[in-house]
């Protein structure tokens, strides 16, 4: 039987749009909260997205998040029309960053985001292909249900 | 240590978040990188930064952090302090530079903010 999804919601990402940043991000934080979601899956939940969505405005020609709600998981799927990630293993590896100057003076870009979003997430799955970009897909359990 | 204990050791201003001056603080974080911040935050936490654009407040934001305190005089623009205002954050802002700022606080016992990398 298929699940019944209790929200859904899809978000258009800007590249390297700085001031809009974080906007996505802040919008799934209330929406979330407004259906009374446990505020510590928030926080986890929102990080992840945060980092997925400053990996779209930095690294991509732009992208979306969707956000899916479940009685008994969230989903956040992550998708650009990016460059696309050559070795996976290797930029998941804290530390590693091709971010330019720019990016490092906005606070960003120092190789944690991907290990962040999977620390965060409880299962994490990433697809990626040069010249097409990338699809992250990360599953949150909801525990008191 | 409540954030009015924090602002009389730092000297500091308070740019929004009036009414938040009498919150408990349970430890702190200094840095000017905000995939650092979104690593170890955790808790009631105050963060410490150079840092003062946008990405500052969406980063406590997301974390949950009730506090920011700008040092070395980086007084954020405006915009950046209205976001502040608009997500409920205080924005404290010292004279000190990172060193000396962070130092003070260790010093009246607040904790560093630790978590340990799996």
């Amino acid at each position: 039987m298929k699940k019944e999804i209790l929200l859904e919601k899809n978000f258009t990402i800007i590249p390297g749009n700085f001031e809009l940043a974080g906007r996505s991000s802040s919008d799934i934080k209330y929406v979330l909260k407004k259906i009374g979601i446990d505020q510590e899956l928030i926080r986890r939940v929102c990080i992840a997205c945060y980092e997925a969505e400053m990996n779209i405005v930095i690294y991509t020609y732009g992208g979306s998040i969707k956000l899916k709600v479940f009685s008994d998981e969230i989903i956040v799927i992550a998708q650009d029309s990016g460059p696309g990630i050559a070795d996976i293993e290797v930029v998941l590896k804290d530390g590693y960053s091709t971010a330019s100057n720019y990016v490092l003076s906005q606070g960003f870009g120092a190789g944690r985001g991907l290990s962040n979003i999977k620390r965060y997430a409880d299962t994490f799955f990433i697809n990626s292909i040069i010249g097409s970009g990338t699809k992250m897909e990360l599953c949150f359990k909801i525990s008191n249900i | 240590m409540r954030t009015k204990e924090i602002i009389k050791l730092l000297h500091a201003k308070v740019l929004a978040g009036e009414d938040m001056l009498n919150i408990e603080i349970t430890s702190a974080f200094g840095s000017d990188l905000m995939s650092d911040v979104l690593t170890f935050a955790h808790g009631k936490m105050i963060l410490l930064t150079g840092l003062n654009s946008n990405q500052v407040i969406r980063t406590a934001e997301m974390s949950d952090i009730p506090v920011i305190v700008f040092v070395r005089g980086r007084t954020p623009t405006q915009s950046v302090i209205n976001l502040a205002i608009e997500k409920g954050i205080c924005l404290l802002e010292t004279k000190f530079i990172m060193y000396e700022a962070c130092g003070k606080l260790y010093n009246a016992g607040l904790s560093p903010c630790i978590r340990l990398l799996q």
